[in-house]
């Protein structure tokens, strides 16, 4: 799949409290969370994005709590996928179990500005700068989790899985 | 090759005699566990699998701790949604307001985790487990809603950091400290992916409330699980408590770890987290002096009885600065009890504190202490990130109990000491 759109580019470490504060927690309607999306790193977030939109990010991205609002406010809010140096754990197991895609790769973060539009191909983990015109190599994921990814998030896979009798449920 | 005891558990959980880093595998799980927070939302994806049972009522447990008591209706409605869910498949361990604790108090106390067990948790300091050598990590919601329904999770198996800690630790230097130190060392993502194996001559003498603090914070450096190797301050913790057997696994002598670092802890002093990173860390000597307007003692990272001990132990017979608001949340409904008996909660009101039901309240800005614009709090709770505690002007200093009882009573933050 191609994906397009415009980045918004965020710094290091940007945890899930930034991402979808906690005070907003006691919903977790993907149009509500969107409303507040990013809030605490950048108020005017959830005005400025659009449909497709991305958001890149310095290293670990998605640090701090659990919450899978995080990714579910993300998606909410129409962006298409997040690009990051490196995410932290719990973030990127909820970004495939709920099908928010994201890719690692450094040096397209570090050559981005605000605003580039780029073209991410998610098959081959391509990333195209169509301001500069460079183009880079995301790290691809395990086959496993590619597998995962492919049945449209993890309760599908279980699913799947319950249906060939493969796990007792 | 030898196995690290992080290594040991995923192995035996697959039915394996040996994994090494980087397999992903598929495990059983021993307990699942999720909150008010987030059980709401693996309810919703487990219901999508249209299932009538899930894979065990008894390995199932609901707690209603974040925004619990209920703190407005939507919240309300989130824990009734979970209540419902533990009715219909018939969970067993669901605690309802006036059983219910902090989690992480909670199901260590209750005997629900124990040593060699792996429990995922849909709550990042679901590592706090860690302490009595179990495999104890954090997921997200559909992690947790496929595991209710299979019993099952995929792990990749992780490389571990082996952390040493030796020499003697000085008077009012804890386990907070010593893990606050640690992630000022390695930062907020040193040990990402990674298990964190606290070992050496501090730990083996450490308490087991210290042991749950600093395991409890693995995830504040990124580490996919915290673990202590289980020993007689384990077994004294865990006998009383246990209605199932466990296992004790050990790091083989030729385990490999990907880094070791060894800390002297002779000379550390308490540790403050300034805002809005636990990796910035500075001792209290470098610290003191910030003016405060609310100090928190509490949570799953400090909410037990050798925390309230400590604070109770600087509060006894002194009074709080008058321009602090001192808020203390023992951990669950045991230890409050506890802290009765022993006289402490007389002395925290005594003392000009507000204390509290158990609730994780101000620790992730929910209720119960939110701050406002520009106020700045010091905490014994895990996260220091920017609103954490309320208003995204505010700010969290992260300390010990000890250090929050002596900066209660100074109205900055101050040295143990000092009062």
């Amino acid at each position: 799949m191609i994906l397009s759109g415009r980045v918004h580019k965020f710094g290091a470490d940007i945890d899930t409290d930034a991402i979808i504060p906690a005070r907003y927690l006691n919903t977790f309607d993907p149009g509500e969370l969107a409303q507040h999306c990013m809030e605490d790193a950048d108020p005017r977030f959830p005005e400025k994005v659009q449909a497709g939109d991305i958001i890149a990010a310095d290293k670990n991205f998605g640090c701090g709590s659990s919450r899978e609002h995080a990714p579910i406010a993300i998606k909410g809010a129409g962006v298409s996928c997040v690009i990051a140096k490196s995410f932290a754990r719990i973030f990127y197991r909820n970004c495939i179990n709920v099908g928010l895609p994201i890719l690692e790769c450094s040096e397209a973060v570090d050559a981005m500005q605000d605003g580039d539009p780029l073209q991410v191909d998610l098959d081959t983990g391509k990333i195209i700068n169509l301001r500069s015109k460079e183009e880079y190599q995301a790290m691809p994921f395990p086959p496993f989790m590619q597998q995962i990814m492919d049945k449209g998030g993890l309760i599908n896979y279980v699913k799947e899985r319950k249906e060939r009798d493969e796990v007792e449920v | 090759m030898g196995m690290t005891i992080s290594q040991k558990i995923l192995a035996a959980h697959a039915g394996r005699d040996y994994v090494e880093p980087g397999e992903l595998l598929n495990c059983r799980l021993d307990v699942v566990l999720g909150n008010d927070v987030t059980a709401p939302v693996a309810i919703s994806e487990f219901k999508r699998l249209e299932l009538d049972e899930v894979f065990d009522q008894n390995k199932i447990v609901l707690v209603p701790d974040h925004f619990a008591p209920n703190k407005d209706i939507k919240s309300a409605e989130q824990c009734k949604l979970m209540r419902e869910f533990a009715g219909q498949y018939g969970i067993k361990n669901y605690f309802e307001i006036g059983q219910m604790g902090i989690e992480h108090c909670l199901l260590p106390e209750q005997g629900l985790v124990l040593p060699g067990d792996l429990i995922i948790g849909a709550d990042s300091h679901t590592c706090t487990y860690g302490a009595l050598g179990a495999f104890a990590t954090g997921v997200g919601s559909t992690d947790m809603a496929a595991a209710m329904a299979t019993g099952e999770a995929w792990f990749k198996v992780p490389e571990s950091i082996k952390f040493i800690y030796y020499g003697e630790l000085p008077p009012w230097v804890g386990g907070k400290d010593l893990i606050l130190h640690t992630i000022g060392d390695i930062g907020v993502e040193g040990a990402r992916y990674m298990s964190m194996e606290f070992t050496g001559e501090v730990i083996e003498k450490l308490s087991i409330d210290n042991r749950f603090t600093m395991a409890n914070m693995a995830i504040e450096a990124g580490g996919k699980n915290g673990i202590i190797q289980a020993d007689e301050i384990t077994l004294d913790y865990v006998k009383k408590r246990a209605k199932r057997p466990f296992t004790i696994y050990k790091s083989d002598p030729d385990a490999v770890y990907s880094e070791v670092r060894e800390y002297d802890v002779s000379k550390l002093e308490p540790v403050v987290a300034f805002p809005h990173l636990p990796e910035n860390t500075r001792p209290i000597s470098e610290a003191a002096g910030v003016v405060l307007d609310q100090v928190v003692i509490g949570s799953c990272t400090n909410g037990r009885i050798e925390d309230l001990q400590i604070a109770a132990q600087i509060m006894k017979g002194k009074k709080i600065h008058p321009e602090i608001r001192t808020i203390i949340l023992p951990g669950t409904q045991q230890i409050l009890l506890e802290a009765m008996r022993r006289g402490y909660i007389e002395i925290f009101i005594e003392a000009g504190a507000a204390v509290s039901t158990p609730t994780c309240g101000p620790c992730l800005g929910g209720h119960m202490g939110i701050l406002a614009r520009g106020e700045k709090a010091l905490a014994t709770t895990n996260r220091n990130f920017v609103g954490r505690m309320g208003h995204p002007e505010s700010e969290v200093y992260l300390a010990s109990p000890a250090v929050a009882a002596a900066s209660a009573i100074k109205g900055k933050i101050a040295a143990p000491w000092e009062v």
